[in-house]
């Protein structure tokens, strides 16, 4: 089930600058935790976020322990032409979470 | 003379005993309490995290389950008018158990009884996100609790737990959300404790959680056993609150500190 909330303006001018925002519910677990058994709760984070402007990558970044849950980044970037925005979240498992939106730039 | 001392005497322990409720004109949502960064979390349904778990219960809303293979939307249809204002008027009288039943318990009944489908534990991701998406199709409703007087009893049972000292500490909840509502606890704001907001994306939890989470929360922090999840205590409780708080609109789901 896709837990992911991506906000994306619908329209834009050529040129303009974009406010881009994305969250995924996502636990974060650090792995330094210990659970109520005394034993390790094993490391469960994202490890890497990048979204493509068509095709090509605008912007990514990597993800550490110490982040919250359900991590929310928050990015600008140039409309430049009508197209699809992709996001993709990687776990450590490897693990990918995709989502998308489109702009119509006039 | 003797009559008019003893009845002073009388209005003082009570007035130790029982603090003041808060007017209708004073009510104020949490929201009020919060930084200016916090409001604007919630505000944005872009940046508020709670809005992940409506989205889940959207989902679920229209998943099929259970041995009947029929969804919520077979029955309900559109959730957006279906469940318009639902929250806002719960906990209600539940004619089946001859009880009040709060919204989780309410959908979790349904899921038993008319999906025969497995009961969902109580803060499982599941009931909360469906609880959720309810809650928030009545965002900016006022709350309105029935005018039923078979709540009466737990409503009142509901207003005495709530001004009954508990815990090592022996504090009851009204010793602070009726009578300290202006002043901070270890640097938090104390609030007056409307529910109007649940579940709740906590930033302390990291995640979305029930009123009952809430309140099992502040008798852990008084020292006292907290009820059990889904006990009729809570359900008195939750009753009393929402009478208290009626009329503040819901924000359904809020971001508290």
């Amino acid at each position: 089930m896709s837990r992911t909330l991506v906000s994306v303006p619908k329209t834009a001018r050529a040129g303009e600058v974009i406010d881009i925002r994305a969250m995924i519910a996502h636990p974060m677990e650090t792995g330094y935790r210990m659970g109520p058994n005394g034993q390790a709760i094993p490391r469960k984070i994202i490890r890497h976020f990048a979204c493509d402007y068509d095709g090509e990558e605008v912007f990514s970044a990597e993800f550490h322990p110490a982040m919250s849950a359900n991590p929310f980044v928050a990015f600008s970037t140039v409309a430049t032409k009508t197209g699809t925005l992709t996001f993709r979240w990687t776990d450590d498992d490897g693990k990918v979470e995709t989502a998308s939106a489109e702009i119509a730039v006039s | 003379m003797r009559f008019p001392l003893a009845f002073a005497a009388a209005q003082l322990c009570a007035g130790i005993a029982v603090a003041q409720e808060i007017p209708p004109s004073e009510r104020r949502s949490g929201t009020n309490f919060m930084s200016a960064e916090t409001q604007a979390i919630q505000a944005d349904d872009g940046s508020n995290p709670g809005m992940l778990w409506v989205l889940q219960g959207g989902s679920l809303w229209d998943e099929p389950a259970g041995a009947s293979r029929r969804s919520c939307a077979s029955c309900h249809g559109e959730a957006a008018t279906s469940m318009r204002g639902v929250a806002a008027r719960y906990p209600a009288f539940d004619a089946a158990s001859g009880a009040s039943i709060d919204l989780a318990g309410k959908i979790d009944q349904c899921r038993m009884t008319r999906q025969h489908a497995t009961s969902l534990p109580r803060e499982s991701e599941e009931l909360l996100g469906l609880t959720a998406y309810v809650g928030h199709q009545s965002r900016g409703m006022p709350i309105a609790p029935p005018d039923d007087a078979r709540l009466d009893a737990a409503r009142a049972e509901g207003k005495r737990l709530f001004q009954t000292r508990m815990g090592q500490l022996d504090l009851s909840c009204s010793s602070c959300h009726d009578a300290n509502w202006r002043g901070r606890l270890g640097g938090s704001a104390v609030t007056q404790a409307h529910p109007t907001g649940y579940p709740i994306y906590r930033l302390e939890w990291q995640t979305i959680g029930s009123l009952q989470r809430r309140m099992r929360g502040c008798m852990v922090g008084v020292r006292a056993e907290p009820f059990a999840y889904g006990s009729a205590e809570f359900v008195a409780l939750e009753l009393y609150l929402a009478e208290r708080a009626a009329g503040l609109a819901i924000e359904t789901p809020a971001v508290r500190p």
